[in-house]
């Protein structure tokens, strides 16, 4: 190998791992975003948001003040 | 409002830009050197990530020593991620060094040489971390655990340092003595450049990671309350 080959051997090696290690990265957060749906689904089956049209109970009382 | 979110993409960008520049400079500006010729290039970064993966170690123990002290929450997680850049940077620099010893004096690697070996016993030192972490169960034994580990390892970053100026060997000439940097000064400028570039990568990385593992313990925390 000459010397020129050696230098970008040595460049290149720096490249791929920096690249590996965002490809990773990106692969985990590929997985913590499904996760994050299955949860959101899972949240939503043990409270269901309510259907158009229909309101919800209020919360808070009305009291006359004064 | 600026958040510590707000610091990942501009320390991404600050490091694309400052890797950029530094290859510019090492490629298109500085001139050959006279001794080694071309592959001297190669000091450019391989130095700055030895320096980059002891300040990741450094950093990691510092975060251990706090867990230790004060237990500020998430300080065992910071120093996880920052022995892990460590260890990615480490592998990197006895990569690098091995293809510049080869280039330069025609062997791969020297075992007479007590920098190469100190800091190839410091790689596997913070190597054998990660094997401790995951062979105890999640929890505060094992936060405590990995921060005495972490703790032991940065007394062998000095040690290691220091082996350069003490065994003056062939295979790592000393550049920067008491008189100052032994080179030109565009030789140091790029330097120093691509020592910003990579410690500034190594920030970056260093938030990302610690991001999506921070995301991690979240989600399975949110998991578990909703099973």
């Amino acid at each position: 190998m000459t010397q020129g080959q050696y230098l970008a051997a040595a460049y290149l090696v720096v490249f791929a791992v920096v690249l590996a290690y965002m490809l990773i990265i990106g692969l985990k957060l590929v997985r913590l975003q499904r996760e994050v749906g299955q949860i959101a689904r899972l949240a939503a089956e043990r409270d269901p948001a309510p259907e158009a049209g229909t309101e919800r109970a209020p919360e808070r009382q009305e009291i006359g003040v004064g | 409002m600026w958040s510590r979110n707000n610091a990942v993409p501009a320390l991404a960008a600050a490091a694309g830009l400052l890797v950029c520049a530094s290859i510019a400079l090492i490629f298109f500006w500085i001139p050959e050197d006279a001794d080694q010729g071309i592959s001297q290039k190669i000091f450019y970064f391989h130095v700055p990530i030895a320096l980059t993966a002891y300040a990741c170690f450094g950093w990691g123990a510092l975060k251990a020593f706090l867990h230790l002290w004060r237990r500020p929450p998430g300080a065992d997680l910071e120093s996880y991620v920052a022995i892990h850049q460590g260890v990615i940077f480490g592998a990197l620099t006895l990569i690098t060094g091995s293809i510049w010893a080869r280039a330069s004096w025609g062997v791969w690697w020297a075992w007479s040489s007590e920098q190469l070996v100190l800091f190839l016993v410091l790689f596997l030192f913070y190597s054998a971390y990660f094997m401790l972490r995951f062979s105890v169960e999640p929890g505060p034994a094992r936060a405590n655990l990995c921060a005495v580990y972490a703790l032991f390892g940065v007394v062998l970053i000095p040690i290691s340092f220091l082996a350069i100026r003490l065994a003056n060997d062939f295979i790592h000439p000393t550049v920067f003595t008491s008189q100052g940097p032994q080179m030109a000064g565009s030789m140091f400028f790029t330097f120093c450049v691509a020592w910003a570039a990579i410690l500034t990568l190594a920030a970056a990385l260093y938030h990302i990671e610690l991001a999506g593992k921070r995301l991690d313990v979240s989600l399975r925390e949110l998991r578990e309350r909703l099973a």
